[in-house]
């Protein structure tokens, strides 16, 4: 058995080991973001899928490395923009509609906008 | 090791600690959105290491970075585009989508590593094993996953599909696979990888072909812990430690959470993926109840019992998803919170159609997390509740899952029955997922409010609001 299998090995069992900690402390509400967000992170064979570049050098090279990167990049461009849309979507309390048109904070832009807006809420507070 | 390689390598260990502290941040609803940008952060990191890795190598050809780019950039923008369009009653099925081509990459990953290891002599050894892993596990999670997808979408029927045969078909594919993949670990030869991939593609369709749609967030968990485990075996094949990580926390996950679907359930995962829940050939015992004791609640009487009540839970189901009904909830929950209500919902492990889906349906429909309470956490609290209203959820109700002798025995069920009124909106009196009677239905403290969960929520909703005004 070589050194580098063994290393490999030790890895591969000491993260699942702390993914089983990590993990176990998830709570429940959190459950559907934790699958997206862990599906993200399987994303990263997009690493293996660019690396087949390295040698590719006739069709069937560049079609795998076609199919495997689009499919690794669609996997991870969309899991963490999907878990992100979730995960912005949990509040502690129900928004304050009449904050939310006071504030505007959208559609604040650059150094005046901010002079702005805070005038704006003065103005709104006397 | 190089001093070069030996850099890139630390900074993929970088990434895979950037996904473990990612992931540990997700164990509150406060911090989870920097744990998900802490692991992107990490992701990225690992991606520009292995553009560094690829430009400093200076063996891609042109046509190769042309191809890399485009597979990558269409995909993303693929990617990009299934995730900001995406419902969220549809979540299970973009989830399927990501592990079906999570795992068809790890697999693709492995067959190309195979075919150019064949100039040299083919692969041998422990690769092999590896190898033989990766492309088994990722096809099965690459058809499984679009069997799996095509079956929340409606694609394919969502009821168990069954045929004579079906699992003398699926014990021939298993032999064909692991007979050929014995093969290889003593001779290299890429026809025999390639019959692996083809019975382990259709192994995947034929054993998510017989799971119903409410064993859904089961198999979804299983299918993850799959493309974990994929991705993990490609590291192993390309030797890269980002993959090893990131693959087995994916795997830990994975199994985790299907330990938990399972246990909900109370069916081993063997019975799950065998199939035929409440299909087989198991007696539907003939209504124990008798319509004669279900008593109908119109909406103007349920108003007046939820708008005097003090404590008020709700208890969704899958149900108000299919009728689109979080956000009329919601809002019937804030006009009685208004009234100095206190509103809770109680959410059974397995509602909806994966893991923790029913909080992100009403999440989105501005709920906060604080009211969504776990079984265990909510259970003590129906015996002081005034009224437990059911929207959309029947078995994990049903009180004949205390007592041997039903489908559903035990299975952990919210004590809905230990409310002192209970309100059921359905549209029927139809069956729920295990086709058995429902005993909480003719408990002498449940009425039925028979409508659509979408109407129903607008009915309740006005009524309350004429009640107060």
């Amino acid at each position: 058995m070589s050194t580098t299998l063994v290393t490999d090995l030790t890895i591969f069992i000491l993260a699942l080991l702390v993914g089983i900690e990590v993990i176990g402390k998830v709570p429940a509400t959190l459950h559907t973001p934790l699958m997206s967000a862990t599906n993200s992170i399987h994303g990263i064979v997009l690493a293996g899928a660019l690396l087949i570049g390295v040698t590719a050098n006739n069709a069937v090279g560049y079609i795998l490395a076609f199919i495997a990167s689009f499919f690794a990049a669609a996997n991870v461009v969309g899991g963490y923009v999907v878990t992100e849309r979730m995960l912005k979507m949990f509040r502690r309390k129900a928004p304050a509609p009449d904050l939310e048109q006071l504030d505007g904070h959208k559609g604040v832009t650059g150094f005046k906008g901010l002079i702005e807006q805070a005038g704006a809420r003065i103005r709104a507070r006397s | 090791m190089s001093g070069f390689t030996g850099s890139i390598q630390l900074v993929y260990v970088l990434a895979a600690a950037c996904f473990v502290v990612g992931l540990h941040l997700m164990n509150s609803p406060a911090t989870a959105r920097r744990g998900n940008q802490v692991s992107m952060a990490g992701m990225i990191v690992a991606g520009v290491a292995t553009l560094i890795l690829l430009i400093h190598d200076g063996t891609v050809t042109a046509t190769g970075w042309i191809v890399l780019i485009a597979g990558a950039l269409i995909g993303s923008a693929a990617g990009l585009y299934a995730a900001q369009s995406v419902q969220m009653t549809a979540m299970p099925q973009l989830v399927s989508a990501f592990n079906s081509v999570g795992g068809g990459a790890a697999a693709l990953v492995a067959v190309y590593g195979y075919i150019h290891a064949e100039a040299d002599g083919g692969v041998l050894g422990t690769t092999t094993v590896f190898t033989v892993l990766d492309v088994l596990i990722g096809s099965v999670t690459f058809a499984g996953s679009i069997i799996a997808a095509g079956k929340l979408q409606g694609f394919i029927g969502g009821q168990p599909i069954i045929f004579p045969g079906s699992r003398l078909i699926n014990a021939g594919l298993a032999v064909v696979a692991a007979g050929t993949a014995a093969f290889l670990f003593s001779t290299a030869s890429l026809p025999a990888l390639l019959i692996v991939v083809l019975a382990a593609l259709a192994f995947g369709v034929m054993m998510v072909l017989p799971i119903g749609g409410a064993d859904m967030p089961v198999v979804i968990s299983l299918l993850n812990a799959f493309t974990g485990t994929a991705v993990a075996m490609a590291g192993f094949v390309i030797g890269n430690w980002a993959l090893i990580v990131a693959g087995a926390l994916v795997g830990a996950s994975g199994g985790i959470l299907t330990k938990l679907m399972a246990d909900a359930m109370n069916r081993s995962l063997v019975n799950i993926l065998v199939g035929g829940f409440g299909t087989g050939d198991t007696a539907v015992a003939p209504g124990v109840a008798g319509d004669a004791q279900i008593r109908p609640i119109a909406a103007d009487d349920a108003a007046i019992q939820l708008a005097y009540a003090a404590k008020v839970i709700i208890v969704p189901g899958y149900g108000l998803a299919a009728a689109q009904a979080q956000h009329g909830v919601a809002e019937l929950a804030q006009a009685l919170e208004d009234r100095g209500i206190e509103v809770s919902y109680a959410i059974h492990p397995v509602a909806g159609r994966m893991p923790g889906h029913m909080n992100v349906l009403l999440a989105e429909a501005n709920v906060p997390y604080p009211q969504l309470k776990e079984m265990e956490e909510i259970n003590p609290e129906f015996a002081r509740t005034d009224v437990a209203l059911v929207i959309g959820a029947n078995d994990v109700t049903n009180p004949a899952a205390r007592r041997p002798g039903s489908e559903i025995s035990g299975m952990p069920i919210l004590d809905v029955d230990q409310a002192k009124s209970i309100i059921v909106v359905k549209r029927s009196m139809g069956h729920g997922y295990a086709g058995i009677d429902n005993e909480l239905y003719a408990n002498p403290k449940t009425s039925m409010y028979f409508a659509d969960a979408k109407k129903a929520m607008a009915e309740l909703t006005a009524a309350i609001k004429t009640l107060v005004a």
